[in-house]
C-alpha cells in the first residue's frame, strides 16, 4: 500500500514536470517573438538595443536554461501577465475562475453519478426490460450529442420556449446575492454538462453489476435466503461500484472538456470561458497559464482517485 | 471411403462479417450513413442553390418548397450549407483520421518492438497526453495553428493518436514472442519487416475498429473546434460554425431551422458511424461466438 503510493506519487510528479515541458515548448510555438511584450510599438528601437534587451531577460540563453529560469518563476505563481489586460496577473486571473468552475462541475459530477449509478443499478437488475431499453438508448443519444448541441437545445427550450430558466451568467445582475438565485442559474448548465458524464457511468455500472450479479457470492447470498434487495444493495452494488470509481476519475477530463462549451453558451463566469475568451484574442500567457493550472488539477485528481482506489480495493498492491 | 465434404467452414474473415450483419444497431448505422454520404458527396447535381450563393429575396426565410431548411441572414440556403459543411467534415475527418492511424500505429508498433527505452518515453508521453482534457489541448493547438482545414486537420491529427499507440503496442508486445515472430527475427529481419509483414496484418482489426469510431470522434472534435471560432472559419460551411450562429440570441430563438439541421446531421452522422464502430469491434471479437 505504501510503496503502491509513493509510487504513483512519484509519476504524478513526473507528469507535473513534463506537463510544464509541453507547455513552455508550446509557449515558444506561439506565433511572434516574446521580446514583442516588452517593447512599445510606437517608439523604434535600435538593433543593438534590442540585442541588449534579449541578455537583460535572458532570451539570449540556450532553451533548456530559459526553461528552468521560467520554471522557477512558474513554480512561485508567477505565469506572466495577460496581453489583454497587462496590470492582471494571469495567476489571479485563473485563479479567480475556480470557484464557479468548481461549483458548476462539482454539482454536474455528484448529478451524474447519482443519476448513472442508479439508472445503471435499474438496467442491470432489470436486464432487457423496457426501462433498461430506454436507458440504454437514451445513454447511446448522450454519448453522441456534443455538449456545445445540447447546450443550445437546452437554452433554446427552458429559457427561450419555456421562459422557466435564465440564458445565461451565474447571478442576475444588479439583485443582492441569494443561494436561490445562484441555483437557479447552476441548475440548467449543471444538468446540461452531466448528460455525458451520466451517460457512461451508466454504461459502466450496467456492466460492472451484470458481472457482479453473476458471481458465486450472490448466488450464495440468495441461497441463504437473503432478500433481493438486500442482495443487491449491499453484496452487489459494493463490488460493482470499484470500477465506476476510477472511471469517475479518469471522466474529469471529459468534464472539462464540456464545461469548456457550457460555460462559453451560457456566460458562465468560469475557467472554460477564460480560455475560450483568450484563445479569440490569442492571450497566450492566459491560455498557457489556465492549460498548467488545468492540467495539475487533471493529473491531481487523478493520482488522489488512484490512491483511494488502493484504500477501497484490498486486493489492489504495487502495480 | 473419405470423401471431402463440399462445403468449407467460413473463414474468420466471412465469421465477423455474418456478426457484424446481425448485429441490428450497426446495420442501422450503414442505412443511415450510406445515404448520408451518397446525398452530401451527389448534392451539387441535384440541388440548385450553392453554399454561398445569397438569395436577396429569401432572407431567414424559414423551410419552403423552395428552400428546404430554410435560408440565413445573408439569404444562404441552409441545405445546400448543410450538404457542403458535410463534405467539409468528411473530409476533415476522414484526413486527420489517416494521419492518427499511422502515426499511431508506427509509434505503438516502434514502442513494442524497438526496445524498452524507446517503449519507456513514448510510453510516458502517451500517458500524458492522454490524462490532459482533449478539448483543452485542441483549443491551444489550434490558437497556435489558426483557422481552416488544413490547421484543423493537423490538429485534430496530432491529438488523437495516442489512444490507437496504446492499443497496437499491447497487441504487438504479445505478438512479438510467438515463435513465428521470433523465428523472423532470428532469421535476421529488421523493423521495417517486422513492422509491415507482421505487425500490421496482426493489428489490422484494431485500425479498422479506431479508424472507425475516430471519424465520429473527429467530426465532433471538428464541429467543437469550429463552434468556438477556431476549425473552419466563415465564409466556409461547417456544422460547427453553422452552430456557432446560434450564440447570438436573435437566431435562436427566432430562426430555429439554421442551427436545428446542421445540430441533427452532426448527431446522425456520430450516432451512425458509432452505431458502425461498435459493430466492428463486437463483430472482430473471437469470443463473440462463444456467448
Amino acid at each position: 500500500m505504501l510503496s503502491y503510493s509513493l509510487r504513483r506519487l512519484l509519476i504524478g510528479v513526473g507528469m507535473l514536470l513534463a506537463l510544464s515541458v509541453l507547455i513552455f515548448v508550446l509557449l515558444r510555438l506561439t506565433p511572434g517573438d516574446p521580446i514583442d511584450a516588452y517593447i512599445d510599438p510606437n517608439v523604434p528601437m535600435s538593433p543593438s538595443d534590442l540585442a541588449e534587451l534579449r541578455v537583460t531577460l535572458g532570451l539570449d540563453q540556450p532553451l533548456p536554461l530559459q526553461y528552468l529560469a521560467w520554471l522557477q518563476q512558474a513554480s512561485m505563481g508567477n505565469l506572466g501577465y495577460s496581453i489583454q489586460r497587462p496590470d492582471q496577473p494571469v495567476l489571479g486571473l485563473v485563479l479567480s475562475r475556480v470557484g464557479p468552475t468548481v461549483l458548476l462541475m462539482g454539482t454536474a459530477i455528484a448529478i451524474s453519478i447519482i443519476a448513472g449509478i442508479a439508472t445503471g443499478m435499474i438496467s442491470a437488475v432489470r436486464r432487457n426490460s423496457v426501462a433498461d431499453l430506454s436507458f440504454s438508448v437514451l445513454a447511446v443519444t448522450g454519448i453522441s450529442s456534443p455538449p456545445f448541441l445540447s447546450a443550445l437545445v437546452g437554452l433554446y427550450l427552458f429559457s427561450v420556449y419555456f421562459h422557466w430558466l435564465p440564458s445565461g451568467g451565474m447571478l442576475t445582475p444588479g439583485r443582492e446575492f441569494s443561494i436561490g438565485d445562484l441555483l437557479h442559474h447552476l441548475i440548467l448548465p449543471a444538468m446540461l454538462l452531466a448528460i455525458a458524464q451520466t451517460a457512461l457511468i451508466m454504461r459502466y455500472m450496467r456492466a460492472s453489476m451484470l458481472e457482479v450479479l453473476n458471481q458465486d457470492y450472490v448466488r450464495t447470498a440468495r441461497a441463504k435466503g437473503v432478500y433481493e434487495f438486500w442482495v443487491i444493495t449491499k453484496h452487489a452494488l459494493r463490488n460493482a461500484l470499484l470500477p465506476v470509481i476510477t472511471l469517475i476519475g479518469s471522466t474529469i477530463g471529459l468534464a472539462i472538456g464540456g464545461a469548456i462549451f457550457i460555460e462559453s453558451v451560457f456566460n458562465w463566469p468560469g475557467m472554460g470561458l477564460l480560455m475560450v475568451n483568450a484563445v479569440e484574442n490569442r492571450d497566450y500567457p492566459v491560455i498557457m497559464g489556465s492549460t498548467l493550472v488545468i492540467g495539475a488539477c487533471v493529473i491531481i485528481v487523478n493520482l488522489l482517485t488512484d490512491l483511494a482506489y488502493a484504500v477501497v480495493d484490498p486486493r489492489i498492491k504495487v502495480g | 471411403m473419405l470423401a471431402r465434404t463440399p462445403s468449407r467452414s467460413p473463414g474468420p474473415t466471412a465469421r465477423s462479417l455474418h456478426r457484424f450483419l446481425l448485429n441490428r444497431a450497426a446495420v442501422l448505422g450503414m442505412g443511415m450513413i450510406v445515404p448520408m454520404v451518397l446525398l452530401i458527396l451527389s448534392y451539387p447535381i441535384w440541388w440548385s442553390f450553392r453554399p454561398n450563393d445569397i438569395d436577396l429575396l429569401a432572407m431567414n426565410a424559414g423551410p419552403t418548397a423552395k428552400h428546404w431548411f430554410g435560408t440565413d441572414g445573408v439569404g444562404r440556403d441552409i441545405f445546400a450549407r448543410v450538404m457542403d459543411g458535410g463534405r467539409i467534415s468528411l473530409l476533415v475527418a476522414i484526413t486527420s483520421t489517416v494521419i492518427s492511424a499511422i502515426i499511431g500505429f508506427l509509434v505503438g508498433a516502434v514502442s513494442a518492438l524497438a526496445g524498452r527505452w524507446a517503449d519507456a518515453v513514448t510510453m510516458r508521453f502517451v500517458d500524458l497526453v492522454m490524462t490532459l482534457p482533449p478539448v483543452i489541448f485542441l483549443l491551444v493547438l489550434a490558437s497556435i495553428a489558426g483557422t481552416g482545414i488544413w490547421p484543423t486537420v493537423l490538429v485534430i491529427s496530432l491529438l488523437s493518436w495516442p489512444l490507437l499507440a496504446r492499443m497496437v503496442r499491447s497487441r504487438l508486445l504479445e505478438l512479438r514472442e510467438r515463435d513465428f515472430v521470433m523465428a523472423a527475427r532470428g532469421m535476421g529481419a529488421g523493423l521495417p519487416h517486422l513492422l509491415f509483414r507482421h505487425g500490421l496484418p496482426n493489428s489490422i482489426d484494431i485500425l479498422v475498429v479506431f479508424a472507425t469510431l475516430q471519424i465520429a470522434n473527429a467530426i465532433l472534435l471538428e464541429a467543437g473546434l469550429s463552434f468556438l471560432g477556431l476549425g473552419i472559419a466563415p465564409p466556409a460551411a461547417s456544422w460547427g460554425n453553422m452552430l456557432n450562429a446560434a450564440r447570438s440570441t436573435a437566431v435562436l430563438e427566432q430562426y430555429p431551422w439554421q442551427w436545428l439541421f446542421p445540430g441533427g446531421a452532426l448527431v446522425l452522422a456520430v450516432l451512425a458511424i458509432n452505431f458502425i464502430g461498435d459493430g466492428l469491434r463486437d463483430a472482430f471479437d473471437p469470443r463473440a461466438e462463444l456467448n
